[in-house]
């Protein structure tokens, strides 16, 4: 293990007057793989960028470790980054993109050949390490990026959007080595992304992120299953969760003429009610109409007419109703989200 | 070789056009430098090497050319030096920092670009001699590099802003300080742009006259433009001398354009090519 913890206490950063990160506390374990989500402007590589030392933070403690970092230069704070753009040195053969922060930390030669060939072996570009960034193929670009911020053994990876630039299929297999390559070496890795499926899929624990504020740190399943927020339930999840704005009222949940049971006494008063398409189903007891039929393969995506409301409903391949027909929506009681006027997840 | 598409072939027959005069003036040029005289451009009598004895003896009481060729190499290189390393420094401050009157300094320097140095002259004269640097080598260095300055400045920032954030991030989180990621790994990525910039600067030294013309006044001070300019005599011109003088002056010019006009054209098209 080498990875050491990265804790944030009270960061924030101000760009003259656009708060582009309100006061975060986030604390990041030791050879952990920790994914900021959040779509873009939301504050994620702002924090990403403060931890690197690229931003001073406005207000707010680092600490690596027992160390704090947040007034040290970058060179000082043993970090490797990998940026979207890779941000290879053109002019700089893929071994001396390499070998480059080594050179600056005053390696011997030969050690910094050694250590180069071996990085580069691990990651399967040792073969076309005597070529220009511009030369070789988008995933090699992005595996030299790579292959650069690991070559010194940093004690912290940083990961802004890595994968973004990639191809589909070259992605998926990217995220799979990264993560293994990651428990490896054991390094702690915050990973910069937009993408759910990425972030879901690579880290231990998932920190979403919306204007400037964290909504939420949990593990990919306690994120999917209990959502902190409305703004988490709509963001995690595809085909996106099913969100009722209206009044819980003594076991009853009512948004216009539609009203649906609920478990008695999480709420009373205005709220949201959330349903996951994959908790709903066409067997129970609330008469809708069907707008859409889309066949996914695996399964079918229901759309149906809940009052005004496009309400999502996924099914089996084998349930295909014909679009314009009557159909009864129902739901898995106990898989109910229930949010507060304010958008909070009140109940278990 | 194989022959040009036909389009092509026209193409070719309009710049040949519109080259002529350009080079009809160069021969000329070189025909009356190298013959006694000359009846349009046809030379009448041998060839004579007496226009050219300026290479190897003071004329009329002038210095020998070495005098003003040095100067003049002096003045360019200087001039190109000064321009390149002043305007990249600048430009890269104003592309990457945020620093306060950032806007108001990029909008002063282009207006001290709107501003001909010929209306400038009478108050940089008494400037200059209030600094003692009238009528030397160094006085007309600092004011030609500075009306060069709000070009390069221009120039420089536009190369600048077109390199990736990203990359000097990376060169940080390497290790490097800000001062390296300048010298180390923006200035080699504009590379071209400052190759254009110190040609656009030296060619635009070599050829200025009413600088040095106006600011200097010892003949040991001359540049080649005003040595030339000493052959324009006001009541006799030897008209096949001054061609010489003339031919002699602008032979480094074109030596340099047909090395540098690749990066020339970079000024035009503004790009970095990876």
């Amino acid at each position: 293990m080498r990875g050491i913890s990265v804790t944030l206490k009270g960061l924030a950063k101000h760009f003259g007057k656009v708060v582009a990160l309100k006061t975060l506390d986030l604390d990041v374990r030791a050879g952990e793989l920790v994914a900021f989500l959040g779509p873009s402007g939301c504050g994620k590589t702002t924090t990403l960028l403060m931890i690197a030392g690229i931003y001073q933070p406005t207000a707010g403690e680092i600490y690596f470790g027992e160390r704090r970092v947040e007034h040290l230069h970058p060179r000082d704070r043993d970090v490797g980054m990998v940026f979207q753009s890779y941000a290879l040195y053109p002019h700089l053969t893929l071994f001396e993109n390499i070998a480059f922060p080594l050179r600056l930390k005053k390696v011997s030669p030969s050690e910094i050949t050694q250590k180069v060939r071996e990085t580069s072996g691990l990651l399967g570009i040792g073969h076309v390490v005597d070529r220009r960034p511009a030369q070789v193929s988008g995933g090699q670009q992005q595996r030299a990026a790579l292959a650069r911020a690991l070559v010194k053994e940093p004690q912290v990876l940083l990961l802004d959007e890595p994968l973004s630039n990639l191809d589909a299929q070259i992605r998926i297999q990217a995220r799979g080595e990264i993560r293994r390559l990651q428990q490896e070496i054991g390094v702690t890795s915050v990973l910069v992304t937009h993408d759910q499926a990425e972030a879901l899929a690579m880290a231990d624990r998932v920190a979403v992120f919306s204007t400037g504020e964290l909504q939420q740190c949990a593990t990919p399943d306690e994120l999917y299953r209990r959502p902190a927020n409305v703004f988490v339930a709509r963001f995690v999840g595809h085909p996106p969760m099913n969100l009722l704005e209206g009044r819980f009222d003594n076991g009853q949940f009512a948004m216009g003429d539609v009203r649906i049971a609920v478990p008695a006494g999480r709420l009373t008063g205005p709220g949201y009610l959330g349903i996951r398409p994959e908790d709903a189903n066409l067997t129970g007891e609330i008469p809708t109409g069907v707008a859409v039929v889309e066949p996914l393969g695996r399964e079918n995506l229901i759309t149906v007419k809940l009052g005004k409301l496009d309400f999502k409903v996924l099914v089996d391949q084998n349930v295909r109703p014909a679009t314009g027909t009557a159909a009864r929506l129902g739901f898995h009681q106990e898989r109910l989200h229930v949010f507060d006027g304010s958008g909070k997840r009140t109940g278990s | 070789m194989p022959l040009l598409p036909p389009r092509w072939r026209l193409v070719l027959l309009a710049l040949a056009a519109v080259s002529l005069p350009i080079a009809a003036g160069l021969v000329w040029l070189i025909l009356t430098g190298s013959f006694d005289r000359v009846h349009g451009l046809l030379p009448a009598g041998p060839p004579d090497a007496q226009n050219w004895r300026f290479l190897w003896e003071g004329v009329g009481g002038r210095p020998p050319v070495s005098t003003p060729l040095l100067n003049s190499f002096v003045f360019a290189g200087v001039v190109a030096a000064a321009v390149v390393l002043i305007s990249s420094m600048a430009a890269y401050a104003i592309s990457r920092l945020s620093f306060p009157g950032r806007s108001l300094y990029l909008g002063l320097v282009l207006v001290l670009h709107a501003f001909p140095a010929v209306s400038l002259i009478i108050a940089i004269f008494y400037i200059l001699r209030l600094l003692g640097l009238f009528d030397t080598l160094t006085g007309v260095i600092l004011v030609k590099a500075s009306l060069e300055l709000p070009l390069g400045i221009w120039l420089m920032k536009g190369f600048f802003d077109f390199l990736s954030w990203e990359m000097e991030m990376a060169a940080l989180v390497d290790g490097m300080s800000r001062w390296t990621v300048f010298w180390k790994i923006a200035l080699p990525l504009v590379r071209p742009g400052l190759l254009a910039l110190g040609t656009f600067a030296l060619l635009s030294a070599w050829g200025e006259f009413i600088l040095p013309f106006t600011l200097i006044v010892s003949s040991r001070n001359w540049t080649m433009a005003m040595y030339l300019q000493t052959f324009l005599g006001e009541s006799f011109t030897d008209f096949g001398m001054v061609a010489a003088v003339g031919l002699f002056y602008a032979t480094p010019v074109i030596a340099l354009f047909l090395l540098g006009q690749r990066y020339l054209l970079n000024i035009y098209s503004g790009g970095v090519k990876g």
